[in-house]
């Protein structure tokens, strides 16, 4: 593989175990423990931090508040806000203003509490609220809700490629299965209420109620509290870091959205899957862990053959036998934490993807796959089956 | 308490305020671009194909085709829980717009509803606009 440069390394990481804090805890002492803890991490502190990325989880200008609540005055400010894949967004940013000599130490942090609030997302969401944009003023009349957006994708991909909901299952049963192994997501689907937690079969998803056609519950994303910080440093401060060093190796970001006559069975992923492999000089088959936004199963597919994972159109057959599932060969272990879908799921799911990401190519997933080397985070964020943003990170480890 | 509604547009959104006052003539209206003919929709104060700032607006027949649809089975919206299952679609109007409606006129929409399916426009009238929705064609 050729070595892109070592710029930029992934060096702390921290993810807040419960996803059920009953209105104890607020999004902000989430996000303040989880980058205190991930700082720990690293081997760092406070002080080393002199670049700030955020998604608006300090309000109104959160570039500001945030600073102010860790106490920092950091040097280079980032509050990119593109939903779910807003942490892809932050650590190409990070990358690129650490690699530009900007700042040292970055801090990415998240902190929700959409359980304990009963936010309308995920499974319980209808679409059509907030401030009227021109898009928004024309569908907002339709009832259209986040699952239903999702689901027409999934339509269309069945119409156009033969594709079935068994093999949709497959994602939701491979997810399950790395659930299974991971004591966070079996206590988070304890949280949240799941009525039977064990792992799941092509039958069992496809026999759970429909909630849009075609997707089935066990298709659709948890909707849990939770939060995480990652820290990224530049190569002078890696060397005395704790952990062993997670290198940034490429990044892409893109996005997508209705066009007159357009096909929407390919998504965003295929602009920031290319920038991103290209970048990292990597190609698909070489990937080892594929953290890819689980929001729905549907969404896992399409983006796998977006990243050139196989061909637009074959993913359904690609998935089947179990591929994706960490102790199978010919094909990268999927969600290995448990995903969305089985362990983690506040609402903007990216962070999640570079943390369990980190874990594997340091050695310490509840899954791991043996020798991994190279992970692909990919966030998508917004919705599929209109609007949405798609943030790639290739990374890898010494 | 008053009847729960569907959510209605404003008419104070300066891009689609055209497009929604002339619904109340039932009349499904779209862009084209003065300079390069291309059609613009959802509607813009420009062209998003070329630089052009003149845009010129076209009735639609109001015929088209479903290029996807979901049948709705869980809302927590207090208008269209009381109106499960419904079926929201993508619809590629014959002019080329790809509009987002619902589908009316179905008995069953898990079993009445499919992609490709010929569809025409069926007004739900408002006091100040109409929704167009898409029924069987």
């Amino acid at each position: 593989m050729p070595s892109p440069k070592r710029d930029a390394a992934i060096v702390g990481i921290h993810e807040y175990p419960s996803r059920d804090v009953e209105g104890r805890v607020s999004p902000l002492q989430i996000k303040a423990e989880c980058a205190a803890r991930a700082l720990a991490d690293a081997g760092l502190g406070w002080k080393d931090v002199d670049a700030l990325y955020d998604a608006g989880d300090g309000g109104m200008m959160s570039g500001l508040a945030l600073a102010e609540y860790f106490g920092l005055h950091p040097n280079v400010i980032d509050t990119t806000m593109v939903g779910g894949s807003s942490y892809e967004f932050h650590a190409a940013h990070a990358k690129r203003d650490l690699a530009a000599g900007k700042a040292r130490v970055a801090l990415l942090s998240y902190g929700s509490t959409s359980h304990s609030n009963a936010w309308a997302i995920g499974v319980g969401a209808r679409g059509g609220a907030g401030v009227p944009m021109p898009a928004d003023n024309m569908e907002g009349f339709t009832g259209m809700t986040l699952v239903s957006n999702y689901a027409m994708v999934a339509h269309r991909h069945m119409h156009q490629y033969g594709t079935t909901s068994e093999q949709l299952a497959e994602i939701a049963v491979a997810t399950r299965y790395h659930a299974m192994r991971n004591p966070e997501a079996v206590a988070a689907m304890q949280a949240l209420e799941f009525l039977d937690i064990r792992e799941t079969t092509i039958a069992d998803v496809v026999g759970s109620r429909v909630i849009a056609d075609p997707l089935h519950l066990l298709e659709c994303c948890m909707i849990s509290d939770g939060g995480g910080a990652v820290v990224i440093a530049i190569p002078e401060v890696v060397r005395d870091c704790k952990q062993r060093p997670v290198w940034i190796l490429g990044s892409g970001e893109a996005t997508g959205y209705p066009t007159n006559g357009g096909d929407f069975t390919t998504s965003a992923a295929l602009q920031s899957g290319r920038s991103a492999l290209g970048e990292a000089g990597v190609t698909p088959a070489e990937i080892d862990i594929a953290m890819i936004y689980d929001s729905f199963t549907i969404t896992v597919l399409t983006i796998l053959e977006d990243l050139g994972f196989c061909k637009k159109g074959e993913g359904g057959a690609w998935v089947e036998g179990g591929r994706l599932r960490f102790d199978r060969p010919g094909g990268p272990a999927l969600n290995t934490d448990g995903g969305g879908l089985s362990s983690n799921h506040p609402g903007m799911r990216g962070i999640f993807l570079l943390i369990e990401a980190t874990r594997q190519l340091r050695g310490h997933s509840t899954a791991q796959v043996k020798e991994a080397r190279l992970a692909v985070a990919h966030g998508n964020g917004g919705m599929l089956g209109s609007r949405h943003c798609a943030g790639t990170v290739i990374l890898g480890r010494d | 308490m008053a009847e729960p509604t569907r959510p209605l547009p404003s008419l104070k959104e300066l891009d689609t305020a055209p497009f929604w006052r002339a619904t109340k003539q039932h009349q499904l209206q779209f862009q084209r671009c003065d300079d390069c003919g291309a059609v613009v929709f959802h509607p813009r104060a420009h062209c998003t194909s070329c630089l052009g700032r003149s845009l010129s607006w076209h009735v639609s027949k109001g015929l088209g085709t479903v290029y996807s649809y979901s049948v709705i089975r869980q809302s927590y919206h207090p208008f269209f829980k009381t109106n499960l299952p419904f079926a929201v679609a993508w619809i590629d109007l014959d002019e080329g717009p790809r509009i987002l409606s619902n589908l009316s006129g179905v008995a069953d929409p898990s079993r009445d509803v499919r992609i490709g399916q010929r569809v025409t426009v069926d007004w739900e009238d408002h006091d100040e606009l109409a929704i167009p929705l898409f029924r069987p064609a």
